[in-house]
């Protein structure tokens, strides 16, 4: 599949920004560390919103006729990305009430106050969710077409979410202890899930070119793919990387997502240490996003010249 | 009504003459224009509704030259259908045609992505999706006379290897072919049941295409080789 940087920068911005409302809910509910003020609390979810609002407007870039757009939430009886646009822009309300509690003053023991709560955490987690089930639904995509997509979209949002959480703490001078803990846990979890899904989709297995053409009894070979120069379908399915460059992108995408965050956030807990693993973090899972498009075979380049997807 | 196309691959010599003309009609069409991007360069492109790929079947030298014309589907299941977010890819309930509405379109290609038969195709100075029609501009049209009711691809193929049709009707044109022939659908594993069916070439003697070696061929080798060019 054909990279597209709009996309790209969509899914690890909005995943992040959405995961810092989802981390921040959790650490006001439960006082990880103590929790926040009313004003650090407000800060937080401004940098949420900003990162949320950042990657929408990029993924509008992605569009061929962006003027069409609002159309996008009519049909989400059947499909996810229209569930994710319904949910992306209903949270906007419910997160500026909510924010409009905190600015008035009232904290959770007001019952509006912690229904908005519940409101905003469930639907940063439930955009989260559906980005992934947008990729994952695709039958004719074999290596997305797993439960480990919306898992690993999840965790990575999350990840990314607990460690800018870290960030934005420090900068208040608010302690970290309890919330390294969490760090790391999300560190490790989206690590392995990740690992699983590298593993999953290094075998072809999915149609071939044999049900393709139903010849299914004989070999068969594309003996010549009738345009001389790309379609429309080979430059958004025919990208292809080097094996050997998947391996060493892959190899960055543990270094940089997961083990140097995971090795220097105990050793260091300061702002600027904080913020330099963070931005490391991702850098590490923009690489692991591209690599998601990069690595992933639509079974139309069965037509194309591909024996197995 | 589902209609849908039948491809005889035992008869299709991929002369393009389908989609050719499928580009003459389309592009005038309901959801036409069919763009073409740069058609006098090096690398000429463009939006195609219909496309034939060539493929080797079998191992030499029992192998065969298969030609794939290969179109939408017009699938039971159409799952571009299902993921499109705005309501501008719908299936037609009276007869199964699969379109999008050109209004409606916002161009994220997400139906694209969700088609395993590349039917359809972004066209990119409208921004927005484009895919066979099944020539609805054609077949209801009562201004024509009842044989030219039909996709323009099947009326002009030279080889008479399209059929279209109701696959509704147990008794049509269509079913008969499949029924006959052993038809097939591509993909089936995927379960989006398509409709278009395609017959496979028919099981003919072997006819081997080493020639066999006789005192003539013998002969006829040594004078070659003897006579100096």
């Amino acid at each position: 599949m054909h990279p597209a940087l709009s996309v790209i920068f969509f899914t690890v911005m909005s995943g992040a920004g959405y995961g810092l409302m989802t981390l921040l809910i959790i650490s006001i509910v439960f006082h990880v560390d103590g929790g926040m003020n009313n004003q650090q609390i407000i800060v937080t979810a401004l940098v949420a919103l900003g990162l949320i609002t950042a990657g929408l407007l990029s993924s509008s870039f992605h569009l061929a006729n962006p003027k069409n757009a609002w159309r996008s939430m009519s049909r989400f009886r059947t499909s996810w990305l229209s569930r994710e646009a319904v949910l992306a822009i209903t949270f906007y309300p419910f997160s500026l009430l909510w924010l409009l509690q905190w600015y008035l003053g009232h904290d959770l023991s007001n019952g509006w106050t912690l229904l908005l709560t519940v409101m905003v955490f469930m639907g940063s987690v439930m955009v989260n969710f559906a980005t992934g089930m947008l990729y994952a639904t695709l039958k004719t995509i074999p290596q997305w077409n797993t439960s480990l997509t919306p898992a690993n979209f999840m965790m990575l949002g999350m990840m990314l979410g607990s460690l800018l959480l870290s960030t934005v703490r420090l900068y208040f001078g608010l302690p970290v202890e309890q919330l390294l803990i969490i760090n790391l846990g999300f560190l490790v979890t989206a690590g392995t899930l990740k690992l699983m899904y590298f593993f999953w989709v290094g075998k072809p297995h999915g149609p071939s070119i044999n049900t393709a053409t139903m010849f299914t009894r004989a070999t068969v070979r594309l003996f010549d793919v009738g345009h001389t120069s790309g379609t429309f379908l080979t430059d958004e399915f025919g990208y292809q990387v080097a094996r050997f460059k998947i391996m060493l992108l892959r190899y960055a995408v543990y270094l940089f997502a997961f083990i140097i965050p995971a090795l220097f956030l105990p050793m260091s807990m300061s702002f600027h240490s904080s913020l330099l693993l963070t931005l490391t973090a991702i850098l590490g899972v923009f690489i692991e996003r591209w690599l998601f498009f990069a690595e992933a075979r639509h079974v139309v380049t069965l037509y194309h010249g591909n024996q197995r997807v | 009504m589902r209609l849908g196309l039948v491809i005889d691959l035992d008869v299709c010599v991929g002369c393009n003459a389908c989609a050719v003309s499928c580009k003459q009609w389309n592009t005038s069409g309901t959801t036409g224009p069919l763009t073409d991007y740069a058609p006098y360069s090096k690398d000429p492109s463009g939006v195609w509704f219909n496309r034939i790929r060539n493929f080797e079947v079998g191992d030499y030298p029992n192998n065969k030259t298969v030609h794939f014309p290969m179109s939408c589907m017009h699938c039971e299941d159409a799952a571009c259908v299902t993921v499109c977010p705005t309501g501008a890819s719908y299936k037609r309930k009276e007869d199964g045609i699969v379109l999008v509405d050109q209004d409606k379109c916002m161009g994220c290609n997400y139906c694209s992505w969700a088609c395993p038969y590349g039917a359809r195709e972004l066209d990119r100075e409208d921004g927005t999706m484009k895919k066979c029609t099944l020539c609805i501009d054609r077949i209801y049209d009562k201004n024509l006379a009842p044989e030219d009711r039909q996709p323009t691809c099947v009326i002009t193929c030279p080889a008479h290897a399209r059929h279209f049709g109701d696959f509704d009707d147990p008794n049509s044109n269509v079913n008969k072919l499949v029924r006959e022939r052993g038809g097939n659908a591509l993909m089936p594993e995927l379960g989006y049941r398509p409709t278009n069916m395609y017959l496979p070439p028919r099981a003919v003697k072997q006819e081997p295409t080493v020639q066999k070696e006789s005192i003539i061929s013998k002969v006829r080798d040594w004078v070659n080789r003897s006579i100096a060019r």
